[in-house]
């Protein structure tokens, strides 16, 4: 199972990837970005199963003894919840900065911005 | 033509991600770092039954006070960028079936959220999860009241005394000589029941209400800027 | 029941709402799409016997962020409505 988890979350990147590269409306690229996210959590999460294990934890009694055989790795899963917090504070400041961005120049068109080009 | 040049980013990466998806097997056993928070001294130690609360908060905890932090930035951008003139609008009035029901699910909604990061050390869930759980339950206040006055002095102050206590108590184990964020400071309980974990479930509470203010906060400056419609 | 079918059905139908978050021509579709990846992607989580990271991503990934691209959505789509000078810019909201 882990195996098709962790392909569908590399799968996922490469798409969110595709989508920061190629298309032109900020608000796409943005869900890109989101995209790539949920991609890495995935990867990170699927890496982090151990075969037969149940959820680390220990509310039954039987669970207590010999943990370490029991309980997939809960280091990454701290990781990722903090990382979908983040997440989400990031693609916020994104979108508020497309706003100001829009509120400039009345538009959302990326090849639009070429103030900096020279 | 420039299609075929992010076609040779792409693959470029995937041959890189290909290797990683190759010698990947699947764990058969922990990692030696899990294998010692999972041994029987580490976990009686900690007395948490989630384990992954005992790695947010105390192994971890650094981590996570660095993540409040950053939301913490994020927050204060966002409301630096959103700057609102005051200017009085009033909003389309929502129909009185879905003011009733959302008057009746808020607090409903926030008991939830109340019991999920206060139960964060015993069953899955915690601070980040409650968090967002209150914070949704303000987004469908703002949703079916938009003409309310958001209290925006209370959720500031509520998150700053939060970080504040936070801090607080991780710094107090550091000086009585336990060490930061160390959740030995309060007795440690009996495994499995409410009062447990030591300071775990205060840390993780004060953790939640800083994370649903400012989500709440967030949120209420996306609405603020609405225009009339 | 084998976890194996199913994760390989949710992995398809993420796969396909990429898809959809990516090309599709209405703002509005692609950000439920991209809400629903979140959603299945909860699911799948949980399949992989992580809870917590199942209610973090099931109540921020799907319900918070979606909410917040609609509100910039509204805010962009009034703004046009004031100043409309031409008809371009209908065309990158849509």
């Amino acid at each position: 199972m882990e195996y098709i988890t962790i392909t569908t979350g590399f799968l996922i990147i490469l798409a969110g990837l595709w989508a920061i590269m190629t298309r032109k409306n900020i608000i796409r690229i943005i869900i890109g970005f989101s995209l790539f996210d949920t991609g890495i959590h995935i990867v990170m999460v699927s890496m982090a199963y151990v075969k037969g294990g149940v959820a680390p934890i220990l509310d039954k009694n039987e669970l207590l003894t010999d943990t370490a055989n029991k309980i997939v790795d809960p280091v990454p899963q701290a990781l990722v919840l903090t990382a979908i917090v983040i997440g989400l504070g990031v693609t916020a400041l994104m979108l508020a900065y497309a706003m100001k961005l829009h509120s400039e120049k009345k538009s959302l068109d990326i090849e639009s911005f070429k103030d900096l080009k020279w | 033509m420039k299609k075929l040049f992010v076609f040779i980013i792409l693959i470029a990466l995937a041959s890189m991600l290909y290797p990683l998806l190759d010698t990947f097997h699947g764990n058969d056993k922990l990692s030696e770092l899990s294998q010692f928070y999972a041994q029987s001294e580490n976990v009686s130690k900690v007395n948490a039954q989630n384990l992954v609360t005992a790695v947010v908060v105390t192994y971890r905890g650094l981590d996570t006070l660095g993540e409040v932090t950053i939301l913490f930035l994020a927050a204060a951008i966002i409301a630096f960028f959103l700057k609102t003139e005051s200017e009085k609008r009033t909003l389309r009035k929502n129909s009185e079936i879905f003011k009733t029901a959302a008057k009746m699910l808020v607090p409903i909604i926030t008991m939830v959220g109340i019991y999920i990061f206060i139960n964060g050390h015993l069953t899955p869930g915690g601070g980040f999860q409650g968090g967002a759980v209150i914070a949704s339950g303000v987004i469908l206040m703002l949703l079916a009241f938009p003409n309310m006055e958001f209290n925006h002095k209370f959720f500031e102050a509520l998150e700053s005394i939060s970080g504040v206590v936070y801090v607080g108590l991780a710094a107090f184990g550091a000086i009585i000589g336990l060490g930061f964020l160390d959740n030995a400071i309060l007795p440690l309980g009996k495994f499995g029941e409410l009062f447990s974990a030591g300071a775990i479930p205060v840390i993780y509470s004060f953790v939640g209400l800083k994370v649903g203010a400012e989500l709440s906060n967030i949120l209420n400056k996306f609405k603020s800027v609405q225009a009339e419609n | 029941m084998d976890f194996k079918i199913i994760s390989a059905l949710l992995g398809i139908i993420m796969l396909a709402m990429s898809f959809i978050a990516i090309y599709h021509k209405k703002m509005i579709v692609a950000v439920i799409a991209t809400g629903a990846v979140g959603l299945f992607a909860s699911i799948m989580y949980l399949f992989l016997a992580a809870p917590d990271v199942a209610m973090t991503e099931a109540a921020i990934g799907s319900g918070l962020s979606t909410i917040i691209f609609f509100y910039v959505l509204n805010r962009i789509r009034s703004n046009d409505k004031e100043g409309r000078e031409s008809d371009e810019i209908d065309e990158v909201i849509k």
